[in-house]
């Protein structure tokens, strides 16, 4: 069995005690960020990409980061249930019921549940992952130009139909993201465009530094708008370990949660938050008693949790197979990646297949550290949210001032953050989402780069988009879903699957 | 004409302006043809397609009918004390280093927040100081300027 062996090369990696150390760093750190609002995997990820230009080994580097984004997703709920708060955005359905659940003293059968349904849908993922991940990167090996090009605009077409909002304004800010990707040395040419004789912008536009800027610093004025005291709800969690009743209702829910989660994950810019919305929506619908939803019901927890870990791991198919970033978290691994010389696409599996397989099975790994962890540690997480937000925003701040410095050792990184902080801040305040926009961004240069090669290969002739097969059926999935979007019936029902977010 | 949607008015322009602005600077780029696209193609009708989206916002949020939203507040203090602290702190980090952009930093940006006190963001600042240097400087070997220059030898 192919499988095994490669399943037995990724145990030996992730099993040295440097990948088990940073994966442990990983999830811990990641589980930190998910505890505390205001802070989320982006941001974290981001701030620590300089940190592992030191690291020898890039499968490292990647094994920590990886574990940050899923371990988020854990602390997430932790601070769903015991305050009340979504401790990132992909555990805000958390709350409605955990919350309710700990409020009737069952506050440690809901943490366990929640990491129980992480867990569960994590190892599921793992194995996802390690299955469809090879033969996928053999079709990506039939793709030219041209299939990379559908693919490319079907990823950011799917990346403005799962973000809230107007779809028109979302298409907009993909636009302006791939433009702003436009800016440095052409590569083809030579020239440098839009850079006006700046001599760092001819490099073009640090990812980092936008993202730190549009996510990190926008937060952390549109948190001090707000001037809420965080009420800490630091109740005993007793009686840790849930009825087999409660068990026997939530599995069905974490099978469901965690095929969604799974199928959404693989999605472009579906990711972990999709996922958890539409979980609990499904929960609420077939079940027998939907009025118990909101007030406690256990699926209400057990759904969502394991959708988001799922779409979390399963997010990272189409970045380790095809190379291309579905969400902004997975664009920050493809650059990190980048930092040490590995060019994402379907070429890594058999040319870093230590880094493939290594990378997939520490996740399972970091899985198992995150139940063992989590839950002995909870008393420990809620005493950190009880350090007040006028405290941790100007350390945040200080971490990714220092992290932006550390891309080039160069203060330029530091200064580009600002302007980016401001038109996060303005997009947020008309009703833009910035997610999109971080796409088109990462994407820009190799969307052009794929457009001239397949343009060149045809003479100039358009038609090639949609005489290839593949190409074609990339480009009229990306037409349909434009086209449901806009029809009314389909609109009205989006709002309403968005509504109550943020 | 009435501005009905602030919001959307308001993103409409931004994107409007945005687009061609990048229309008009690639202007000076050479355009060249589908088959061989110079540096110019590509933005050019990204630039093109924005104006066009932005249009697409804007002509709605004109309409007659339909509830008036309304730009939320926005708070200006808030945004230039957290902005102008990472200005400042970018401008003295090569000379003055670490230390003193560190103090810099977390001094200007505590202001921003609605309960202050000038106690808990010394303490802040140490600790974040004796941490960044255990982390950073001693832990990842990060390369910045840590003492001012006047102190380096």
């Amino acid at each position: 069995m192919e499988l095994l062996d490669n399943l037995a090369l990724g145990f030996a990696t992730a099993g040295t005690f440097d990948n088990l150390l940073y994966c442990l760093i990983g999830v811990i750190l990641g589980t930190l960020i998910g505890v505390l609002p205001g802070i989320g995997p982006l941001a974290t990820i981001a701030m620590l990409l300089p940190a592992t230009y030191k690291m020898s080994d890039p499968t490292t580097a990647l094994i920590m980061l990886a574990g940050i984004y899923y371990g988020a997703q854990y602390g997430g709920s932790t601070t769903a249930i015991l305050v009340n708060l979504p401790g990132e955005s992909s555990s805000v359905v958390t709350t409605l019921d955990g919350y309710q659940m700990a409020r009737k003293g069952q506050a440690g059968p809901a943490l366990a549940i929640a990491a129980i349904a992480s867990f569960f849908a994590g190892t599921v993922a793992t194995f996802l992952l390690a299955a469809f991940a090879p033969p996928l990167a053999e079709i990506a090996f039939k793709f030219g130009p041209a299939e990379y090009f559908a693919l490319m605009v079907l990823g950011l077409i799917a990346a403005v139909v799962l973000a809230h909002g107007s779809v028109i304004k979302a298409l907009a800010m993909v636009i302006f993201g791939l433009l702003l990707g436009m800016i440095g040395t052409d590569v083809n040419s030579g020239v440098a465009r839009f850079s006006f004789d700046v001599p760092e912008l001819s490099d073009g536009i640090e990812f980092v530094a936008v993202a730190m800027g549009m996510f990190g610093f926008a937060e952390i004025i549109l948190n001090l708008e707000q001037r809420e005291n965080r009420e800490v709800f630091t109740s005993k969690v007793t009686n840790l370990f849930p009825r087999w009743s409660d068990f026997k209702t939530a599995f069905p829910a974490i099978l469901r949660g965690t095929g969604l989660g799974s199928l959404l994950g693989i999605l472009p810019g579906g990711g972990a938050v999709l996922a958890s919305f539409s979980a609990y929506a499904i929960e609420k619908k077939i079940s027998k008693t939907p009025e118990m939803f909101g007030k406690g019901a256990i699926q209400g927890v057990a759904a969502p949790e394991a959708a988001n870990n799922a779409g979390a791991q399963t997010s990272f198919i189409p970045m380790l197979t095809l190379g291309i970033p579905t969400t902004p978290v997975m664009a920050l691994m493809v650059a990190a990646m980048m930092i040490h010389n590995i060019q994402p696409g379907p070429q890594v599996m058999t040319s870093n297949p230590k880094l493939f397989w290594g990378l997939i099975v520490s996740m399972w790994i970091g899985n198992l550290f995150l139940v063992i962890l989590n839950l002995p540690l909870v008393g420990m997480w809620v005493k950190l949210l009880s350090v007040p937000y006028r405290i941790m925003y100007p350390a945040i701040l200080l971490f990714c001032c220092i992290g932006a410095y550390s891309i080039n050792n160069n203060v330029f990184d530091v200064f580009m953050t600002i302007p980016f902080a401001i038109l996060g801040y303005l997009f947020k305040k008309l009703d833009c989402e910035p997610a999109p926009m971080l796409l088109g961004f990462v994407l820009g240069k190799l969307m052009e780069e794929y457009l001239r090669r397949a343009m060149t290969i045809s003479r100039g002739d358009w038609s090639v988009f949609v005489t290839r097969p593949l190409s074609a059926t990339l480009l009229a999935c990306a037409a349909v879903l434009l086209v449901i979007v806009f029809l009314p019936s389909i609109s009205k029902k989006r709002e309403e699957a968005f509504a109550g977010d943020d | 004409m009435r501005i009905r949607n602030h919001r959307d008015f308001w993103a409409g322009v931004l994107f409007m302006v945005t687009g061609l602005l990048f229309m008009a600077l690639s202007r000076q780029y050479t355009l060249g043809t589908a088959a061989k696209m110079g540096p110019g193609y590509f933005p050019t009708i990204l630039g093109g397609l924005m104006a066009l989206l932005g249009l697409m916002i804007l002509v709605p949020s004109l309409a007659k009918r339909g509830p008036e939203v309304r730009v939320a507040k926005m708070d200006f203090k808030a945004i230039l004390l957290v902005l102008v602290a990472v200005a400042v702190y970018a401008a003295t980090l090569p000379k003055l280093g670490f230390i003193v952009s560190l103090f810099l930093l977390i001094g200007i940006s505590s202001l921003a927040s609605h309960e202050y006190k000038l106690k808990t963001t010394l303490i802040s600042s140490v600790v974040l100081l004796v941490f960044s240097w255990l982390v950073f400087v001693k832990g990842l070997e990060l390369q910045f300027p840590f003492l001012p220059f006047f102190l380096t030898r």
